[in-house]
């Protein structure tokens, strides 16, 4: 009975970590002159409770469920993909490239063609640092860090040159027209169709991971790549597959940002999404589902973020730094594992123990 | 463009620019090399860095003194890096993960308070700063003179650093525990050296160097703080350290080519005013990863980065 309260206080570590973070955060609004508990009321209730707030929370839950996917899959056979950013970009710029240039057809096929353009700018954006590791033992973190700045860059000439709209103030591109828009799910809002795929997405690759081969041979790498060589899995064609479909899921999200959301390539259009992606993948401990629950939970900190801004004044920022503490008690929790703790050591002796005295009671009866 | 290989007052502007450019990176990947050799891959250098120019500004706008600014930019890059060091030596968290949460930290926390303490003037209104100190004699040797001895306090002491800390790391008892470490951490711990020390002294140190780099932005380059001001400087100083191997002085010259690229792309953007910038501004990083692909030989990283000591483990 103990014991297992005590093993579910540490499965709930994250739980916790995020709540100690949301302490700081407080402490941080306090410091800055505001009220926590009313900035946190209207955090929530605009991220969670009423219809616009509601919208707004799903319309993030796209971009982020996808980048989370993104960064959880290459996580299962060991490699870092902090390059989501980067191919959100390029995932957004290719979709747009295809939607300003594409003939006239029906809503349906000429959507699929711009979200399979914006999937494949974003597999070549993660092909790189993939075959740099597979094939030059280059380390992917570097290399997809870098490339990040290279793809936000690339964009913003897009916009600000070839891609320029007429007359615009500002760089973007004309926009797409309306036949490739995503439909929207919640009418008179900005929330689309894009969150509805990407949880779907999760749990077509929570079943791919769990009960394929590829799966199997993914997790085998990830835990140990030696013995998986040795069971005969090509190391070298996971790691580029599965650098290569989160690079798709990343530019699937930038793809989405454009035909769902912004319906133009905006410069800087991204705000981020790549790095909060690493966010959601840990706090869902890679987990496909889980990134499900902590793609939402962060969606509605970033939409409440705004509402808490218009009604009580606290920067935004706050969240960003919010979401800086999250990462980092998510990551210590990680640190404390049951088996490991004292606790688990006191139940040890104590089973040793009364073991012991059934022993001592058994040879009093047989004697 | 064509007028540097011409005109030597041009080349020594460019020269001069290319130095200035690479000083941040120097700094930063110096103090990378300490903890990337104690073995702690160190990827929240681009945090540490804008700890360091968030600290100079708040420090100098509170005092008006750059003494004053660069002081508290070490303070908070030291300060920043000890959540890192405990997250990734105490707790033996994966060093990526760590460093990652301390860089999403940074960005946060420097805009947010940034805004707080120095309010909304924070990106217009110009700091103090360090000036060009041309050195008596050395500044007076024609191009290299105008080049290398015509710059701030805090470049004249990287000219001194470099040196300085390659002797540390490779004539000094203390080098040599830090590079034993960084190779062998059980033989260490065996031999009575503590491993959890050493770390943590090299990843506070890594802190206080990301952090004089931030430092130079803020008090030399642009006498503002503006978010996210790193841009990505301390993932190139991280290219830097590989392409350096890992020493002192190769770093250093590998972060020299990199601010060569940068000041390239500085004239590209001046002399081409009709193409816009950004595809220029592509530049030094995609010759980061050109120059890692293309230079960075045999793997001779430390042998036990990336990987947590635990006692305990066999």
């Amino acid at each position: 009975m103990i014991e297992t309260l005590l093993r579910w206080t540490y499965r709930l570590k994250s739980v916790w970590a995020v709540m100690l973070a949301l302490l700081l955060g407080a402490l941080l609004i306090v410091l800055a002159g505001y009220d926590p508990i009313a900035a946190y009321r209207e955090l929530f209730s605009g991220a969670f409770l009423d219809y616009w707030g509601v919208s707004a929370t799903i319309a993030k839950v796209s971009p982020l469920l996808l980048a989370g996917l993104a960064v959880a899959l290459p996580l299962r056979v060991g490699l870092f993909n902090i390059g989501a950013e980067g191919q959100i970009y390029m995932g957004g710029l290719f979709a747009s490239l295809v939607a300003l240039n594409l003939p006239e057809m029906p809503a349906l096929p000429g959507i699929l063609l711009c979200a399979g353009a914006g999937m494949v700018g974003g597999c070549l954006w993660a092909l790189i640092p993939a075959l740099l590791k597979a094939y030059r033992d280059l380390n992917e973190v570097i290399v997809t860090l870098l490339l990040n700045y290279v793809a936000i860059n690339l964009v913003s000439y897009a916009v600000s040159g070839p891609m320029l709209a007429e007359g615009a103030p500002y760089p973007y591109s004309e926009e797409i027209r309306p036949s490739l828009f995503l439909p929207i799910i919640m009418p008179r809002t900005d929330a689309h169709l894009g969150a509805a795929i990407a949880v779907l997405l999760a749990m077509l690759i929570f079943v791919m991971l769990r009960y394929t081969a590829t799966g199997y041979a993914m997790r085998t790498i990830g835990s140990n790549p030696h013995a998986a060589r040795y069971a005969g899995m090509s190391v070298r064609r996971h790691i580029i597959g599965a650098m290569v479909i989160g690079g798709a899921l990343a530019g699937l999200a930038g793809a989405f940002e454009i035909l769902g959301l912004k319906h133009r390539l905006f410069h800087l259009f991204s705000a981020g999404y790549g790095y909060d992606g690493i966010v959601v993948a840990f706090l869902a401990a890679g987990n496909p589902l889980a990134s499900v629950l902590a793609a939402t939970f962060l969606a509605g900190l970033e939409s409440g973020a705004n509402t808490m801004q218009r009604a009580v004044g606290v920067p935004v920022t706050v969240i960003s730094a919010v979401k800086g503490l999250i990462v980092i008690f998510v990551a210590a929790s990680l640190a404390f594992s049951f088996q490991r703790s004292a606790w688990a050591a006191v139940l040890r002796r104590r089973r040793e123990t009364e073991a012991a005295l059934g022993e001592v009671r058994r040879g009093r009866r047989h004697a | 463009m064509i007028d540097i290989l011409t005109d030597s007052q041009a080349l020594t502007n460019f020269l001069n620019s290319a130095l200035r450019l690479s000083i941040p990176l120097a700094f930063a990947a110096l103090g990378g090399i300490f903890s990337e050799r104690s073995g702690v891959f160190n990827i929240g250098l681009e945090g540490l860095i804008l700890a360091g120019a968030f600290g100079a500004a708040l420090g100098t706008y509170l005092t008006g003194s750059p003494l004053a600014g660069l002081a508290f930019g070490l303070a908070c890059g030291v300060l920043l890096a000890t959540p890192l060091a405990v997250l990734s030596v105490t707790l033996g968290v994966n060093q990526i993960v760590a460093g990652i949460a301390i860089n999403l930290f940074a960005l946060g926390i420097t805009a947010f308070l940034a805004r707080i303490t120095m309010g909304a003037s924070a990106n217009t209104q110009l700091l103090a700063g360090f000036h060009r100190v041309p050195l008596p004699v050395l500044s007076d040797i024609p191009v290299i003179g105008a080049i290398f001895f015509n710059q701030d306090v805090l470049v004249y002491a990287l000219y001194l650093l470099v040196p300085a800390l390659t002797w540390l790391m490779f004539r000094t008892t203390w080098g040599l525990n830090i590079r034993a470490v960084g190779h062998n951490p059980r033989a260490c711990d065996t031999a009575g050296i503590s491993v959890a020390g050493v770390r943590y002294a090299c990843l506070l140190f890594s802190g206080g160097m990301a952090a004089l780099g931030g430092c130079y932005l803020v008090l030399s380059q642009v006498f503002v703080f503006s978010e996210h001001m790193s841009a990505g400087k301390g993932f190139i100083a991280l290219a830097a350290i590989i392409l350096g191997r890992w020493h002192p002085v190769g770093a250093a010259l590998a972060c020299l080519l990199f601010g060569l690229f940068d000041a390239l792309q500085l004239r590209l953007q001046f002399g081409n005013p009709e193409i816009p910038y950004q595809i220029f501004a592509t530049l030094p990083y995609v010759a980061s990863i050109l120059a890692l692909v293309l230079l960075a030989g045999q793997n001779v990283a430390p042998q036990a980065v990336g990987h947590h000591y635990d006692r305990r483990d066999y």
